[in-house]
């Protein structure tokens, strides 16, 4: 691992100013993550700005009935926090569908947004990435790739986005607030993410150095009837095959409102806007949620091991929102 | 390995740092080398090696330990991030005499073979206890809005972050849940 200098910022501006002035500086969070790439060579920070002691670890409700719940708030109080659970409970099945107790404990909300793709050529600094090396090529695209993308992947990167909050807050149309070196941004989490292109190496639209500092949950009564199916290949602490987060609102049996997001298939959370407007103002049925879930995937581009991954995620599509209208 | 020369680096002062931790009820000073990990600095430099390095990369829970009073991978934490903090390992799970409710129904039920993740094992459990009785969920509780029941499955999916490789997981399974009943 190289050698780098660890700094402790005084309050925001001074954690982003760091990050301005030091090209190979890097926030360092619950480090369940970031310090398993220094281990293993993929990131090569020259100093670690700590932003575990900032005060940005509280939740707090909003005058509009919504949510701000604070960058370095651990995912395991997240997960438990009382409102959480009862008015968004497809956040807290989506944190607790994640990772370990240990590192839940360990683990804060910006830096899950902000994590790294579990794709193994990434993390193995001996095969060609453009995401880690842009450049060297994707020896994903033609390699063992059951993990990967099915939608809106490029030649140049087919790698998936492995959190399972942001999927959650994919589909609850969150707002980061992130700090960049000009001061604060609100972002809505649908532009917060981008596709791999031609630059894998960026994964969002933010500035480097930008600072996550909350996320802000809209006030969305129907989320009381929300929830998070995630499919593992064991029955815990592993990254998603397949997730869906989903909200649903009916009317008797009339979908009034619907949002849908997935994981595990592209390289941002998945939101579905097409499954979600085939659903809506429809009589409620599982055959409708197939092909809502059907019209989602049309353009799906299936690599050469991961073709299971549609009839997959439809199957979890329908699970989830029959769950969902039969509560 | 990636880095290994840079791993043999002379400590500067640039790079490295005074870090104070109370562990086990006492106050440790060290100077570490920013890269050492709180497993490292446990194992390395204060001689408590109850905390086991497994996979170092935070998949075992071999190296589990109370910080604070909750439980993380001690092998994913930099030592300098938990300057002034409080850390519990196996050591200090009971006296140098005595055994915890915990460690007694380890034995009692059996629940290791060659011992390897026990420390492990244990902290986890002792952390994983807490979360329970402070009402936290779990992926298999059904009803987020009341505290779970502490079932065989609850234990299992809250314990998932250990794994063994003798695969005791029946009897580990056991002694949890009796230490639970108990307590």
């Amino acid at each position: 691992m190289k050698a780098f200098r660890y700094h402790r910022p005084a309050d925001v501006a001074d954690a982003v100013a760091v990050l301005a002035a030091e090209p190979q500086a890097a926030y360092l969070g619950g480090g369940t993550n970031l310090v398993d790439l220094m281990k293993l060579g993929v990131q090569r920070p020259d100093v670690l700005v700590d932003v575990t002691r900032l005060p940005l670890d509280t939740v707090e409700g909003l005058p509009d009935g919504g949510l701000r719940i604070g960058a370095t708030v651990r995912n395991s109080d997240l997960a438990a926090h009382p409102v959480v659970r009862r008015d968004y409970p497809v956040l807290a099945r989506a944190l607790l569908a994640a990772a370990s107790g240990q590192l839940r404990n360990m683990a804060t909300t910006g830096g899950n947004l902000l994590q790294r793709t579990r794709c193994v050529y990434f993390q193995d600094t001996g095969k060609a990435c453009n995401k880690r090396e842009p450049g060297s090529g994707c020896a994903a695209l033609h390699g063992q790739n059951r993990d990967l993308a099915v939608l809106d992947w490029s030649e140049q990167c087919v790698a998936t986005h492995p959190s399972d909050l942001a999927v959650a807050l994919a589909a609850l149309d969150t707002v980061v607030e992130v700090h960049e070196a000009d001061g604060p941004r609100d972002v809505p989490i649908a532009d917060f993410y981008r596709s791999p292109g031609t630059q894998p190496e960026r994964e969002t639209t933010v500035t480097r150095g930008a600072l996550i500092t909350a996320v802000r949950l809209p006030p969305l009564p129907a989320a009381r009837r929300s929830t998070y199916l995630k499919v593992r290949d064991r029955a815990s602490f592993a990254f998603a095959v397949g997730s869906v987060a989903a909200v649903l609102d009916l009317d008797g049996d009339v979908v009034r409102d619907v949002r849908l997001a997935y994981g595990a298939v592209a390289h941002r959370p998945w939101r579905a806007y097409r499954a979600e407007q085939e659903l809506r103002g429809r009589q409620f049925s599982p055959e409708l949620a197939a092909r809502a879930a059907d019209a989602e995937l049309a353009e799906a581009r299936p690599l050469r091991h991961n073709g299971f991954k549609l009839p997959l995620t439809r199957a979890i599509t329908v699970r989830a929102l029959s769950e969902l209208a039969s509560s | 390995m990636q880095g290994g020369g840079e791993n043999a680096t002379t400590i500067d002062e640039r790079h490295s740092s005074r870090v104070t931790v109370e562990v086990n009820g006492a106050s440790r000073a060290v100077t570490l080398d920013n890269r050492t990990t709180l497993l490292d600095t446990l194992r390395e430099h204060l001689d408590l090696t109850g905390a086991k390095k497994g996979c170092d990369h935070g998949q075992c829970g071999s190296c589990t330990v109370l910080l604070d009073g909750r439980r993380v991978k001690s092998c994913l934490v930099f030592a300098v991030t938990v300057d002034g903090r409080s850390v519990v390992t196996v050591e200090g799970l009971a006296g140098p005499d005595e055994l915890s409710p915990l460690q007694a129904a380890f034995i009692a039920h059996d629940a290791f073979q060659c011992g390897y993740c026990t420390p492990g094992q244990l902290c986890s459990a002792r952390g994983m206890l807490d979360e329970v009785s402070r009402g936290w969920p779990s992926a298999v509780t059904d009803d987020l809005n009341t505290p779970a029941e502490l079932t065989d499955a609850e234990i299992r999916e809250r314990m998932a972050g250990n794994l063994c490789r003798c695969a005791a997981y029946p009897h580990i399974v056991a002694a949890v849940r009796e230490t639970a009943a108990s307590s």
